[in-house]
Parts: structure tokens; C-alpha cells; sequence
């Protein structure tokens, strides 16, 4: 059993190597330094105490994005388009956090992520309900409504939400008592985003809610023959899983910029998807996936800088990390036996 | 032609729907025949991409295998297509290399899919995150290519009145080889004998298997096949329509192409038919602007496509039967 | 005589089962051959890698003197063997003929000539007798119809071995009959029959030869003028069986089930089950005869609250049942064995101890305020596995890992160890090897002694003649009659099904 357990967690560290590897040939290729390249990568991600700051803060995030998805995949669905619940929700926090004057931190803190909550929890729904009434694929649907909650925060803050007196498009800062304070320099949102992980684990693991949830994902018919509500599962799973992902949204406003701007929030939720697949769609292994991606993130500017790198070579790292994680073939060699995971294939509702 | 227009139910709302474009269409065109030509033919090139997108569902899915990939094949190709063009300066090259890559890009989902036997939609996830990542990577700015495929009239066809202008005329090679390929997979799905394997090893791959058809190679093929259509549209999207190329030009296209498939039942014909509709709303809401209903802003409208997406859908996803194998690995040997 | 054949040495294992053990027999030409055996004996991975289905792990296959490779199904087809398959092989929205014809086309160039086709297959139906509409979707037809076309697709080439998979599972006596009848004369033609089936009746009635299957080993040969039924089933067994049912005379109580005017549709719309009434005793076994696809599975469906009822009620003890609500209806007291385990029953990845409370787990004691309750499930589970003997190491192993009779023990455990008003038990033992079919049974009667109502609904007539108090005839999704169990005439009940009135 040990043996097997060291084996599985083998797979995603290979990967890692490999998409390295591959990497180094292409940065090679375009004519820089892949040993530069990637000492910045490391030293700016992980070594620096300032690097590791803003990495543990990145990765605070994306634990929470990749727990977005996590617990959509553990109900059969795939929240694809989390990216629109991250960005409604971001908005609607950033809203409250500068709208609202005269709260004290502990409780404007709060009501600024649940409404950012509560609006991921929104459009996420309103997936789930299409695909529960209508059985309209929640693939289709979230990457939809993803592009049209674009358009729809892009509006707001170019119009009734902008702060007129700067000339780029954005939102007033929010106040400080909205802010989330940093202890000591380092990020509070990581330690939420780790309590929020073992909560959800702990709802699969033990609440018969979770139970109900995991049993439509494996089997939607036998759950409905043992009574179980395929269609208010189904809406549930959207619901909690758009909320994770609006407050993901919040939280990035609340301890990272302090206002908002659509483009800053480019990708959280996409590499959730990343994030949640590496894990195995499990809430406590997301979490060393979720800090890799964090310290690559937080070094993707300075690789530019200081290594002349396109930025978006992390992209492509990630892209090829989830390729060669999922793939089987690392896994053969390596011959971990663990099963891929499945999504809810096939349009049919 | 019994499967298109043989069951044509006067009252089913297609039907009504169709008609009434059709009148709105003749209105438009007795008030002001430029105009509505010039909104049909833009129609016709929102559309047409769009059209030969959902095909690349329709070969895969009809043999049973689920490609979310679309939009990554698509973004991959252009890419390829749009920089060997640039690097050769030659066009042809460009489309060639842009099909290969299609090509090549859905035998990694049909490795995964059929080989690997992964689940089909996190294949599909892989192929667009992979595409996505490498485009970004490898994207130069200013390049350029030496010309786009060139506009003309087709003789005679152009000239056919209330149509020809909208279906033959200004447009590129590829849209029209379009007119040409669609009805040809429609040939092929439907009175070949390749399309009837196809279709039993996407129903039932069990009977396919026991009649002695290879259902991994008629899988693998479809998908190939597929993935060059795929290869096509983003050489017509980067070589002809818009003659560049830019990060993320896909824009959710691939997936607004399922939606049509599956609203179109997976049938070449009604997939095309549901591409021009949605073209042609497009169209019309681009041209509403230009018309100085300005009050209605930019954000607005660019979100409409991705509203009739979910609308088409709301509206046929429920009633559909998708092939019943898909998105189903098969395994050969069960005790 | 010529042997057309030679199966020797073969050995197949899956994980975890030996399906065949070095097992040698041969098929002579003109020869009909029953492979008798009970389920999951290895009948059918045997005659799969004969037709390439399956790749043995040793042994040799020849046909007509030649060497076939392993799981080559094309090859197979080329040396003369077709195979009608216990699971229809058909393409349901395809028409007769496109079902007929798939993988050997009449064709013109890469062009489908369907006229050619069409013509084909009325000529193939005329010359054995076997009439189909070439232009019907399959769907559309009914179960013996299906059969007739597999056995089509199989004789269209010039077949010299025919091999059937339990072709008698799904038909009512009459065409089963004809089936014997068709098998008879292709032997008479000269073609090999090699016969799979697990029933004695029509091994007596049809096969020249026997051979016997038991956990993968060949364990016997015989023929019938040497034997009779009992030795056949012993043989099957291992031990000797009680062919019969063991219960006492019915003492049936007040109603606990009624059914009044129900209408249900199937899933693609159509009717299947019209304007129907039916009252359940409590104490009684009523057993729902009747070929599959006749309304019964939407029948269940809409009384247990899984499917719409477009009109109609059904009243559970005196009290209105809710539609679409199968949580509640549990709650009422029903209970629901559903036909197809694997798919409806059990989720094959969760352990045994969750399957045994799928139902309830959101119950008290099992869950409190929402909080699960592992020591009590778990300490129940023991006690489940232990009673209705559940093979397993462990009740936390995986549902996946059991046998098929073993995931049906905990199916039937489930839902048999609650209070209950009402048991519907929809095909409970099929696929199941003997032992476990003795013990269900003996479980559904000891449910009626406690005083549940017990609605069967099987297709095997047999379990419907052995274990009913009253039988009711299903067919096109009404009742076409009500008979007493006692004495109850199997050709009478046969005809009834096929729709035949007189």
C-alpha cells in the first residue's frame, strides 16, 4: 500500500520534469537561456521571502479555484467556464468593499466575499439549471456564459462602477476595512484557502450531502433509483461550485489588488481545471499542485524581465504538466495503477 | 435527400422557423436588396466557419467519440497555417501545413481517447489547454502573410437572382469549397459504405464488432478526418477571413460548433442550416449597430453569439438523442 | 462424420476468474451440440473466442481442419461462423436491412447500393422462413423480431457453424418452438449447431449432444436419450437441486398495493404503459409474466415514483403514492429490486457497506442532522454480509469486486432488511448462478411470509410458474389476464404473451 501511495504521487513530479524538459528545448529554440530561464523561475517563486510571499498568496487562490472545480468533477460536472464565476465574483466583491462605508474589518471582510460568493454562486447555478431543466451540457453553458460575464463586467466597470478620474478602465480602491490584512507579510487568503480544502474534504468524507453529491457523479441513475435527487444535485454541485469560484474572484480583489480591472484575473480559472485534474479531484492533494502553479505564476513576470522569456511560457509548462500527468504513459513507466478520473461524458442529460 | 426532407413537420418550429426567416429575408430584400444582401453574405462568413467547425464534431462523434478539442485544433492550425505562410510566403503551403496540423493534433485526442481510453472531455481539455499554451508561447508579433486567398463571382451562379449574391459571390475559395464539402460529408455519413460503419460503431460499436469492422480504426480515422476539417477552418479563419493571426482567435467558436452540431442532430445538413441561422443573427445585430441603434453598447453585442449559443441549445439539448455510444470507451473483450 | 469444430486446451482467465480451464469439445457437421451450463460457468467466453470476441490465453481453435488465430472475429467470419449473441447486436436507429448488411455491403464503388441490399435480405427472409420488414428500425420491433434478424445476419453468409448465445432468454414459448424448429432444419441442412443455454427443456428437446460447463470446467458429456433433467442439473450444479420452490399455500391480507388506471411513457415517448389497474395482497407473491419490452420496466419505474405517470394513481397501503419522487415512495414502505443491477442497483465504486445503504444513508441511525455514522453502517453491513452470505473478504471492499449472484445478494439485502409493505422485484435472478437463485428466492418468499406484498416481474417463465400466488400476463402495456398460480398452464400462459387471445 505504502509503496503504491509513493508511486501515484510519482506521476505529477515527473511530469513536472518532463514538461521542464520539453521547455528548456523551446526556450533553447527561440534563443535563450533555459538554465536562466529557469533559476529565475525558482529563485523568484520559491527562494526569495518576498518571492515566497507571493507565491503562497498566488497559491492561495488557486487552491480555491482548483477546489472550484474539484467539486464540480466529484459531482459528474465540469465547470470549465469557472473563469466567469471568478470574474462576477471579483467584481461583485470589489463592489461592496468600496461601495459600502463604516463597517468594521470583520464584518465588511465577510459581506464583500459572500456577495462575491453568492455571485459566482449565481452564474454557476444558472448552469445548473440549464443542464437539470433543459440538459444542456454544463461544458458548453459555463465556456458561454464565461465570454458573456465577460462582457457584462467589462461593461459595468467601463461605466457605473468605474473610478472616472483615472483614464484606465477600473473600479475605485476598495476601503481598507475590506482589505484582507497579511500576517507578518504573509498571505491570510493561504490559510483560508487550506481551512476551505479540508472542509470540503470533509463534507465528501462525512456529510451525507457530499454523499448524495459523489453519488450522482458516479452513478446519476442508481443515485435516482436509491432516491436521490439527480436534479437538485446537479444544481447543487453548479451552485457550490460557482460559489467556491466567486469567492476565489473575491479574495484575489480583497488581499491582491484592491480593485478591479478584468484583465487581472486572466486564467485563475483555468488553471483550476489544471489544478483540480493533478490532484485527482481531491481536496487536500490540490494543495501542492495549487503552490507549484502559484510560485510559476508569481515568477511569470519576472522570466520576461529577466530572462527576455515570453511569459507565457508558464502557460505552455502547465499545458504540458497536465498533458504528461493525465496521459497514461508517464504513469506506466512509472507503474502507478491509480485510475484516471472521469467527467460526465456525452451530451446527454 | 428522404433524411433531410422526407420528415419535414409543417408544424414543428423549425419549420416556422425557417419560414419566417425566409419572409423576413424577401421583405428585407424587396425594401432594400444592398443592404440585406450584404448582411446575408456577412452571414455567410460568420457562419461558414462555424459550420465546418461542428462537421469536426459530426465525424468524430458520429463514431462515437466526444471532441471538446475543436477549438484548440482550430487555434493550433491557424497558428501553423498562418506563420508557415508568413515564413514561406506562400499561401498554399500555409493551408496545407494548417490541415497536417489538424490532422496531427486530433490523432493526440484520438490517442488519448481511443488508445489511452481517457475520459473523452478532459482529452478534449488537454488538446485546448495544450494548443492554448503552445500558441501563446510560440506567438510573434508583425508577422505577416503575402496575401490572403483572393475574393470572387462565381460565373453564372452569382447571377442566380435573391441568392446567388448572398451564396456566390465576394467570398474566398475556401468558403466556397465550404458549399462543396458540407453536402459531401452529408454523402458520406449517409450512402457510403464508410458511413455506415460509421454510424454503427457510433451507436452500437458491440454490432460493428461482431460484423467484423475494426471499431478502433473506424474511430481513429473519423477523428483524423475530422481533425483535417479542423486543420481547414483555421487556415480559412487566418489565410482568408481574416488574413492574420491572433493569440486566442478561437473565442469559444469550437464550442458554439457543438452546440449547432447537437442542434442540428447531428446531421451535416441541419448543422449548416443552424451555422447560417446563427450567422445571419449575428449579421443582423452587427448591422442593428451600424443602423444607429447605438444605444445598445459594444459589450452588448459582442455577447450575442454566446447567448444564442446557450439559447440553441435550451431549445434542442433536451429532445436530441446524441449517438449512443458516445463519449463511451469500448472495450473489446467482456466476459 | 466431419468435424467442422475443434476446440482443445483452451484456457481463459480475467482477473480474478478462471472463465475456461483447458477445455477441448468439437461440433461434427449437421450436429447440434447444447453447452449447458449455469451462469457464469464460461459458456459464453468460450464460444466468444471461437468467434474471436475474446483472446484465450492458450489452447487451439480450428475450423474445418484450419487454425484460427486468436481474436480475430473477421477470420472467424471468413471460415464459415456466425453467432447469434445473447445481448442483440443490433444498431436500434438502423433499419433491417442497414442491421442486416452492416460490415459486408452491397456496394458500388465506396457508394452504398441499398436497392441491391433491400432485395437481399427479402430474399434471405424467404428462404428460411424468417419474415422481417427490411424497411423497420429495429427499435421499433419487438424482442422475437430482433432475435429473427440476428439469426438473419448470421445465415447471410454461407454459414457451416451457427453459434447462439442463450437465444431463448427473452422469448415466450412459442418462439422459442420455432427456434428449435429453425435449428433443426439448419442441421438437417448440414451446418453445425453449437447451442448455448442454461435450459434443461430445451436441451432434451433439441440437442443431439451435451456438453456440461462448471466455474470454467468442462465437467461432462452426455446425450440426451442417456440422461433426463435431474441429471442434466446435477451435473450443471454439482450437487442436486430442488428444481422446485419451497412454500407454503399464501395467506394474502389486506391491499397494501393498487394501481388505478395508470399511464406511463417510455423514455422516448411513447406509451407503454396504458390505462392500467392492478391490486397488490399483502402475503402474496403476484408474478407479472410477459415478454421483455411488453411495459414492464416503465411499469415498475412509475410505481416505485422513478418515472412520470401521465394519468393515473397508485396507492401504497390505502395512501396516495407521489409521482417522480422515489425517496418518498421508499419511505412508504416499497421497496424496489431493479432489473439491471449494475447500472440502477449498486455504484460498482463504492465499497459494499455503502451499496448496503444507498437508500437510507441519509436515515436515522446511519446519519444524524446530516452527519454519517460509519460505525453504525458498518456494524450493520457485517451483519448483512453474514446473513444473506455475501462473498467477500471484506463489506469495505468494493461492490465492483463481487460476482454478479454476490452483487445481487446485496441488491436483495438492501432491500429486503427494511419494513416493508411492498417488495417489487423486477428479473431478481437473472444472470445469477444457481445457489444464489435458490437463496433470492427463498428470500422473496420469506418476504411474503412476513407479510409484504411481493410484485415479481420476470421474463423467465419459469421463476414466474415456481414462485407466484397469482400470475398476471403483461403484454403491450396492459394486463391481458389474471391466473392462479396453482396449476397455472405454461402453453396457455405462452400464447397470452405473445398477444394471442384466441
Amino acid at each position: 500500500m505504502k509503496l503504491k501511495i509513493t508511486r501515484d504521487a510519482l506521476v505529477p513530479f515527473a511530469s513536472v520534469l518532463v514538461a521542464l524538459a520539453i521547455g528548456a528545448i523551446l526556450i533553447a529554440a527561440q534563443g535563450h537561456s533555459p538554465v536562466q530561464t529557469y533559476h529565475v523561475l525558482i529563485v523568484r517563486g520559491f527562494e526569495s521571502t518576498a518571492g515566497l510571499q507571493a507565491t503562497l498568496s498566488k497559491a492561495g487562490i488557486l487552491i480555491m479555484s482548483g477546489l472550484a472545480i474539484t467539486v464540480g468533477l466529484r459531482a459528474g460536472l465540469f465547470n470549465i467556464g469557472a473563469q466567469g464565476q471568478v470574474l462576477s465574483g471579483a467584481l461583485a466583491a470589489t463592489y461592496i468593499g468600496y461601495r459600502i462605508h463604516g463597517l468594521p474589518m470583520y464584518i465588511h471582510i465577510p459581506v464583500a466575499l459572500a456577495f462575491g460568493a453568492l455571485c459566482g454562486a449565481l452564474v454557476g447555478g444558472f448552469a445548473g439549471l440549464l443542464k437539470a431543466t433543459r440538459g444542456v451540457h454544463e461544458v458548453i453553458s459555463t465556456i458561454m456564459l464565461n465570454s458573456i460575464m465577460a462582457a457584462i463586467v467589462d461593461y459595468l466597470t467601463q461605466n457605473q462602477f468605474r473610478l472616472k478620474s483615472q483614464p484606465n478602465t477600473r473600479t475605485p480602491d476598495m476601503l481598507h476595512s475590506a482589505r484582507l490584512p497579511h500576517i507578518f507579510g504573509y498571505p491570510t487568503g493561504f490559510v483560508l484557502a487550506v481551512l476551505l480544502a479540508i472542509f470540503v474534504s470533509w463534507v465528501f468524507k462525512k456529510t451525507t450531502t457530499g454523499f448524495e453529491l459523489e453519488t450522482v457523479g458516479r452513478n446519476r441513475s442508481a443515485a435516482w433509483y436509491a432516491g436521490i435527487s439527480v436534479k437538485k444535485s446537479i444544481v447543487l454541485g453548479m451552485l457550490l461550485s460557482g460559489a467556491i469560484a466567486g469567492l476565489t474572484g473575491g479574495l484575489f480583489s480583497s488581499e491582491t489588488t484592491g480593485y478591479f480591472v478584468p484583465t487581472f484575473y486572466g486564467g485563475i480559472g483555468f488553471d483550476g481545471i489544471t489544478i483540480a485534474l493533478l490532484g485527482r479531484a481531491n481536496p487536500i492533494a490540490i494543495i501542492p499542485g495549487a503552490i507549484l502553479i502559484g510560485g510559476m505564476r508569481s515568477a511569470q513576470s519576472a522570466i520576461q524581465f529577466e530572462a527576455g522569456v515570453s511569459p507565457d511560457l508558464i502557460n505552455l509548462l502547465l499545458a504540458l504538466v497536465l498533458f504528461f500527468a493525465t496521459a497514461p504513459f508517464l504513469a506506466k513507466l512509472i507503474r502507478s495503477n491509480s485510475k484516471s478520473i472521469t467527467t460526465t461524458s456525452g451530451w446527454g442529460s | 435527400m428522404q433524411r433531410v426532407f422526407g420528415s419535414i413537420n409543417i408544424k414543428s418550429w423549425k419549420f416556422l422557423l425557417t419560414a419566417a426567416v425566409l419572409i423576413v429575408w424577401i421583405y428585407c430584400y424587396v425594401a432594400n436588396g444592398d443592404v440585406t444582401n450584404s448582411v446575408v453574405a456577412s452571414g455567410m462568413r460568420f457562419g461558414m466557419p462555424l459550420a465546418l467547425a461542428s462537421m469536426v464534431g459530426i465525424m468524430c462523434e458520429r463514431s462515437g467519440i466526444v471532441n471538446i478539442g475543436i477549438e484548440g485544433t482550430m487555434l493550433l492550425s491557424g497558428f501553423t497555417g498562418f506563420y508557415v505562410a508568413s515564413y514561406t510566403k506562400n499561401i498554399i503551403i500555409g493551408l496545407i501545413i494548417a490541415i497536417l496540423t489538424g490532422m496531427l493534433t486530433s490523432f493526440v485526442h484520438a490517442l488519448m481517447t481511443i488508445q489511452w481510453q481517457m475520459d473523452q472531455i478532459i482529452a478534449g481539455t488537454i488538446i485546448n489547454i495544450l494548443a492554448s499554451g503552445l500558441t501563446s508561447f510560440l506567438y510573434k508579433e508583425g508577422s505577416t502573410v503575402p496575401n490572403t486567398w483572393p475574393i470572387f463571382d462565381i460565373p453564372i451562379l452569382s447571377r442566380i437572382p435573391f441568392i446567388g449574391h448572398a451564396f456566390f459571390s465576394q467570398q474566398g475559395p475556401i468558403q466556397y469549397f465550404g458549399l462543396i464539402l458540407i453536402p459531401a460529408i452529408w454523402v458520406l455519413i449517409y450512402k457510403t459504405r464508410w458511413g455506415l460503419r460509421t454510424r454503427s460503431v457510433g451507436e452500437n460499436p458491440g454490432s460493428a464488432d461482431t460484423a467484423g469492422i475494426s471499431v478502433i480504426k473506424v474511430r481513429m480515422i473519423n477523428v483524423v478526418l475530422g481533425g483535417a476539417i479542423g486543420g481547414l477552418v483555421g487556415g480559412f479563419i487566418c489565410l482568408e477571413l481574416v488574413g492574420s493571426f491572433s493569440k486566442e482567435f478561437t473565442a469559444g467558436a469550437g464550442f458554439t460548433a457543438l452546440a449547432l452540431m447537437i442542434f442540428g442532430r447531428w446531421n451535416p445538413m441541419g448543422a449548416f442550416a443552424a451555422a447560417i441561422l446563427f450567422g445571419l443573427a449575428q449579421a443582423l445585430s452587427t448591422q442593428l449597430q451600424i443602423f444607429g441603434v447605438n444605444n445598445i453598447p459594444n459589450q452588448f453585442i459582442t455577447l450575442l453569439p454566446y447567448v444564442f449559443t446557450i439559447l440553441v441549445l435550451v431549445f434542442s439539448a433536451g429532445k436530441v438523442r446524441p449517438p449512443a455510444a458516445e463519449g463511451k470507451v469500448y472495450k473489446k473483450e467482456e466476459a | 462424420m466431419d468435424t467442422l469444430l475443434n476446440i482443445s486446451n483452451l484456457s481463459k482467465s480475467f482477473p480474478g476468474v478462471k472463465a475456461n480451464d483447458d477445455i477441448s469439445l468439437h461440433v461434427n457437421k449437421g450436429e447440434i451440440v447444447a453447452l449447458l451450463g449455469e451462469n457464469g460457468a464460461g459458456k459464453s467466453t468460450l464460444v466468444k473466442a471461437v468467434f474471436g470476441l475474446v483472446r484465450p490465453d492458450s489452447g487451439t481453435i480450428t475450423i474445418k481442419g484450419e487454425s484460427i488465430a486468436y481474436g480475430d472475429t473477421a477470420a472467424a467470419i471468413s471460415h464459415g461462423v456466425g453467432m447469434v449473441h445473447q445481448h442483440f447486436q443490433l444498431v436500434p436507429v438502423m433499419t433491417v436491412t442497414e442491421n442486416i448488411i452492416l460490415g459486408d455491403e452491397p456496394h458500388k464503388g465506396m457508394f452504398l447500393s441499398m436497392k441491391a441490399a433491400r432485395q437481399e435480405v427479402i430474399e434471405l427472409s424467404k428462404r428460411h422462413g424468417l419474415e422481417v420488414d427490411p424497411d423497420s428500425v429495429v427499435e421499433d420491433l419487438p424482442v422475437g423480431i430482433q432475435q429473427r434478424i440476428e439469426i438473419l445476419k448470421a445465415l447471410r453468409k454461407d454459414i457451416d457453424l451457427l453459434i447462439l448465445d442463450e437465444p431463448t432468454a427473452v422469448l415466450t414459448p412459442q418462439e422459442i418452438d420455432e427456434l428449435l424448429e429453425v435449428m433443426r432444419n439448419l442441421a438437417a441442412s448440414g451446418v453445425g449447431v453449437l447451442f448455448i443455454t442454461h435450459k434443461l427443456r430445451e436441451v432434451m428437446a433439441v440437442a443431439d449432444r451435451v456438453v456440461v460447463l462448471r466455474n470454467g470446467k468442462l465437467v461432462g458429456a452426455t446425450t440426451p436419450s442417456e440422461t433426463d433433467e435431474e441429471g442434466l442439473a446435477q451435473m450443471m450444479v454439482g450437487r442436486n437441486v430442488v428444481l422446485q420452490v419451497d412454500k407454503g399455500p399464501a395467506k394474502a391480507g389486506e391491499v397494501v398495493l393498487s394501481v388505478e388506471n395508470m399511464t406511463v411513457k417510455d423514455s422516448r415517448g411513447h406509451e407503454a404503459v396504458t390505462n392500467f389497474s392492478l391490486e397488490l395482497h399483502a402475503g402474496e407473491i403476484l408474478g407479472i409474466a410477459g415478454v421483455e419490452g411488453n411495459g414492464q420496466r416503465e411499469l415498475v419505474e412509475a410505481i416505485c415514483g422513478m418515472r412520470h405517470r401521465t394519468t393515473g394513481t397508485v396507492k401504497v397501503a390505502g395512501v396516495v403514492a407521489p409521482d417522480m419522487d422515489p425517496r418518498q415512495v421508499h419511505l412508504m414502505g416499497v421497496s424496489h429490486i431493479p432489473e439491471d443491477r449494475e447500472k440502477d442497483g449498486l455504484v460498482a465504486s463504492y465499497s459494499i457497506a455503502d451499496n448496503l445503504i444507498l437508500n437510507q444513508f441519509n436515515l436515522k441511525p446511519y446519519a444524524t442532522k446530516g452527519i454519517r455514522d460509519f460505525k453504525v453502517r458498518d456494524a450493520y453491513a457485517e451483519k448483512l454480509v453474514e446473513e444473506f452470505d455475501i462473498r467477500t473478504p471484506s463489506f469495505e471492499n468494493l461492490a465492483s469486486s463481487l460476482s454478479g449472484g454476490n452483487k445481487q445478494k446485496v441488491v436483495v439485502a438492501r432491500e429486503l432488511t427494511q419494513d416493508l409493505k411492498v417488495v417489487v422485484a423486477a428479473q431478481p435472478t437473472r444472470g445469477v448462478d444457481v445457489g444464489s437463485i435458490e437463496f433470492i428466492h427463498n428470500q422473496l418468499v420469506s418476504a411474503r411470509d412476513t407479510g409484504a406484498g411481493v410484485l415479481l416481474v420476470s421474463a423467465e417463465l419459469d421463476e414466474i410458474l415456481s414462485l407466484s400466488d397469482r400470475i398476471a400476463v403483461m403484454f403491450g402495456g396492459k394486463i391481458v389476464a389474471i391466473l392462479p398460480g396453482e396449476g397455472a398452464d405454461r402453453q396457455y400462459i405462452g400464447r397470452l404473451m405473445a398477444g394471442l387471445t384466441e
